[in-house]
């Protein structure tokens, strides 16, 4: 063995003991729409605690079929309140560790400024071809934007020009891409620091649709994991909930 | 067992892979016919380009096609110059995706059988006076049968399975855009195993009997 290679040896060792010891990591299931802020918490979490968290983001929908199917994920940040429910009663989460995390804002958004008003009149004048939305029946912001229509009297008059994307972030690729003149995405997705970060948006109100409660869970196979707990601490502390709402949320 | 919405599907997907198909035995012989006699330099490229699907993921290409026939991009300023709108979220725009995303299917198999026929009758043909015309249509094309074949049962086979294209530029449109696999894909993720079980394994055992009945027909033309 040569000179470099014990050197190396002896530089990995300091490292593994320069790290605390109780440093864990996690493997968490992230809800597409919350990808941007979740990064952010990551970091966070990871200096704040020295814990690692492992995200992999996706549809909701996904996450359930993967994790009945023995997928390694340790806690879920999920889309809906529904799925952590579902997975509680199924004995594949561990009972009483959901909470909500995040609520979603629904936002009607087009890439062209000054296209959509600030208070959705474009709607009613249907002068678009395509209006975006997340399948409603997948997607818990697609649900709310059908909701929402439906509210307004609208569904039936723009329902002809919906197209639709699998997940939130094929919905805001069809209207950041022009393809669609319009279209019901997060303001998550279009917000950074507070203000709309490109094109025209009308940030529906939150009493046309019920409430996108964003629930996460704690799997069974994160259950004795320490960086889980600490996680699901951080996810609670007023740290993070700054993060969460700066970014668009309802908390 | 299969509700509307999945027959619907069903005969959307088998209207694409139809329309794919005879365009691209018309658009795919010329092609294959050029890679297969040329000495020309761009050869190489050119055969390059036509297999690019096979290795490239759909949502690059889909991602591509996105943005090329929106209404910024190229084809789209093209297509809205001509008076004919945008192509993603119509079945036109299905088609040509799927002519691009099916394309190396139909072209190599008939290209292998151009090559496979050599010069020798084509030579013979010459010497009878057969206009070059005549030649293609008596001599090569039967000759060419295996290889059509192939083409035919491959190009319409791959775009029946097409999905990640099709999920990116066509909006899950009903009766104009929502074929078996982006259904299928619903199904799972909408946590409706036995709907989608009955669309999947129906995909299974129509994938099995057309390549079956490909390899029992033709079992020198299977090369691709």
């Amino acid at each position: 063995m040569s000179k470099r290679f014990l050197s190396l040896f002896a530089s990995l060792l300091v490292l593994g003991f320069a790290t605390p010891l109780r440093a864990a990591e996690v493997q968490v299931a992230v809800a597409a729409n919350f990808t941007a802020p979740m990064q952010k918490i990551a970091a966070d979490f990871e200096k704040a605690t020295g814990h690692q968290a492992k995200l992999a983001f996706g549809a909701t929908g996904k996450f359930y079929a993967q994790i009945k199917n023995g997928a390694p994920f340790e806690m879920l940040l999920a889309a809906d309140d529904e799925t952590p429910a579902k997975l509680e009663n199924e004995g594949l989460a561990v009972s009483g560790s959901r909470f909500t995390y995040s609520i979603g804002q629904l936002a009607l958004w087009s890439a062209k400024p000054g296209y959509v008003d600030a208070r959705g009149e474009v709607l009613k004048q249907g002068a678009f071809d395509h209006l975006a939305i997340a399948n409603p029946k997948l997607a818990p912001y697609g649900a709310a934007a059908v909701e929402s229509l439906t509210r307004l009297g609208l569904l039936g008059s723009v329902e002809g020009k919906f197209v639709q994307g699998e997940n939130i972030a094929q919905t805001y690729q069809f209207v950041s891409t022009g393809n669609a003149e319009l279209g019901f995405v997060a303001l998550s997705q279009i917000v950074e620091n507070g203000k709309i970060k490109s094109g025209s948006a009308w940030i529906v109100p939150p009493g046309l649709h019920s409430p996108i409660r964003q629930d996460a869970v704690v799997l069974t196979r994160g259950k004795d994991n320490p960086a889980a707990a600490a996680l699901v601490k951080f996810l609670k502390s007023d740290a993070a909930r700054t993060v969460i709402k700066s970014y668009g949320y309802a908390l | 067992m299969l509700s509307d919405t999945d027959w619907s599907a069903i005969r959307l997907t088998f209207e694409l892979a139809s329309i794919t198909t005879l365009l691209l035995l018309v658009i795919g012989t010329p092609i294959a016919w050029w890679l297969a006699r040329t000495r020309s330099a761009w050869k190489g490229a050119i055969g390059a380009v036509v297999a690019l699907p096979i290795v490239l993921p759909p949502t690059v290409i889909g991602f591509y096609l996105l943005v090329a026939m929106g209404p910024n991009g190229p084809v789209g300023q093209l297509t809205q110059s001509l008076g004919l709108g945008v192509l993603p979220f119509t079945f036109a725009g299905l088609v040509v995706a799927s002519v691009f995303y099916s394309l190396p299917f139909v072209v190599q198999p008939i290209q292998n059988a151009f090559e496979a026929i050599g010069e020798r009758p084509l030579e013979v043909a010459a010497t009878l006076r057969a206009s070059p015309f005549d030649t293609f249509y008596s001599v090569v094309l039967p000759l060419a049968r295996p290889g059509y074949l192939t083409a035919t049962v491959l190009g319409f086979a791959h775009t029946v399975g097409e999905f990640g294209v099709v999920l990116m530029i066509g909006g899950n449109i009903p009766d104009k855009t929502r074929v078996v696999s982006v259904q299928i894909y619903d199904h799972v993720e909408a946590m409706e195993y036995a709907q989608a079980h009955w669309l999947a394994a129906g995909m299974v055992a129509f994938s099995f009997l057309i390549l079956l009945a490909l390899y029992t027909l033709n079992p020198t033309g299977r090369r691709t």
